[in-house]
């Protein structure tokens, strides 16, 4: 118990000085994290470099809270790449397998299917209405890299906001863990 | 300035740190595996050829796959322990490593000039299933975007993703060229 009293005590004490270093520090991190994102978003091509996945539709190799590196190049899509696509209309991108390709050459059509490793049939049904094929347009990268469980801080923070404010709360009064961000 | 969560954060972003730096060298050291799959397709029989109402065509065939992915393995390939709900089939119930292989026909169209297309896949459970035989049906449906595949030359692909304990995806594949569908169909 001795801790929260001495956190009272300093809390008590503090000065003007130290509040607005503390201010400052925490707009470092926010840059510095900023920073970083666009940085990625440079290198990787794709507008969100790093997704965490929210569904078991990939399992065994993907779980809910990892978190994957997109890639996005200028190459054709092949069968066998695993891809995040958006779907009009649904606020939040799917990561599945490419089963099916057909491109053709003159007018640069390409139709691509795709599928879940552990659903047992394949997206057509996760189309938009009346959409029998992905478009290129649609997909924001390939999945390169790949870090489990990571992704948990996220889902915890987008579920429970408040541990979002305590984490913060934590950064602001010790300044230091930008790797928490 | 020695308080309770000032060190708790200093061990935590240490740990972190740590953390991340061996997970980068257990993805860089996948590097030094240096692979030798080998694989064999026959296509046994076509079963069936059917034209869909709006004028797709359709082949159901059946394939032997001969394959010996077992040097695809390292130290970093994910595990996981079996659960029947995914319905994989599992050999047993400990943390096995695994990946992901897939046979996929390719050809050319005069409308494409490329056609994939996936007939069969499996998750590979386990070192000693790497090395493996099965005689198959095209576990999904070899369709064309139109009707070109009578008499139609193809390539059948054995493409495998390694999936890692952490770090970068590795896949690569085999080609199998000079498969034929036939012209005349009994069926």
């Amino acid at each position: 118990m001795g801790w929260i009293a001495e956190h009272v005590e300093s809390i008590k004490s503090m000065k003007i000085r130290d509040t607005l270093s503390q201010l400052i520090t925490l707009g470092m991190i926010v840059s510095t994290a900023l920073i970083i994102w666009k940085a990625l978003m440079c290198l990787t091509g794709s507008e969100s470099p790093v997704v965490v996945v929210l569904s078991g539709s990939m399992e065994p190799g993907f779980k809910r809270g990892d978190i994957l590196f997109l890639h996005m190049s200028e190459a054709p899509f092949r069968a066998g790449e695993i891809v995040v696509y958006n779907v009009e209309g649904k606020p939040i991108p799917i990561v599945h397998r490419v089963i099916e390709v057909h491109e053709q050459e003159n007018s640069g059509k390409v139709d691509i299917l795709t599928k879940g490793d552990a659903n047992p049939v394949d997206d057509r049904s996760l189309y938009a209405y009346g959409q029998n094929w992905l478009k290129p347009q649609q997909i924001m990268g390939r999945a390169v890299g790949f870090v489990p469980y990571a992704g948990w801080v996220t889902i915890i923070m987008t579920e429970k906001p408040i541990i979002k404010y305590m984490l913060v709360g934590a950064l602001d009064s010790a300044g230091e863990t930008y790797l928490l961000f | 300035m020695h308080s309770f969560g000032y060190r708790a954060n200093a061990v935590l972003t240490f740990a972190l740190t740590i953390l991340a730096l061996m997970c980068a060298i257990a993805s860089f050291s996948d590097n030094f595996n240096f692979p030798s799959p080998s694989a064999e397709i026959q296509i046994v029989g076509f079963n069936g050829f059917k034209k869909k109402p709006h004028g797709n065509d359709e082949v159901s065939l059946t394939m032997n796959i001969t394959a010996d992915l077992q040097s695809l393995f390292t130290w970093n390939t994910k595990q996981f322990i079996c659960s029947d709900k995914l319905g994989f089939g599992c050999p047993m119930t400990i943390w096995n490593p695994f990946f992901f292989v897939f046979v996929a026909a390719e050809y050319e169209t005069p409308q494409n000039s490329l056609n994939q297309v996936s007939l069969w896949d499996a998750i590979i459970l386990a070192k000693e299933h790497a090395k493996f035989w099965i005689q198959t049906k095209n576990k999904y449906r070899f369709v064309d975007q139109g009707s070109n595949l009578r008499g139609k030359d193809f390539n059948l692909t054995l493409h495998w993703h390694v999936m890692p304990k952490t770090g970068k995806m590795f896949a690569d594949k085999l080609v199998m060229s000079g498969f034929r569908i036939p012209e005349e169909h009994s069926v």
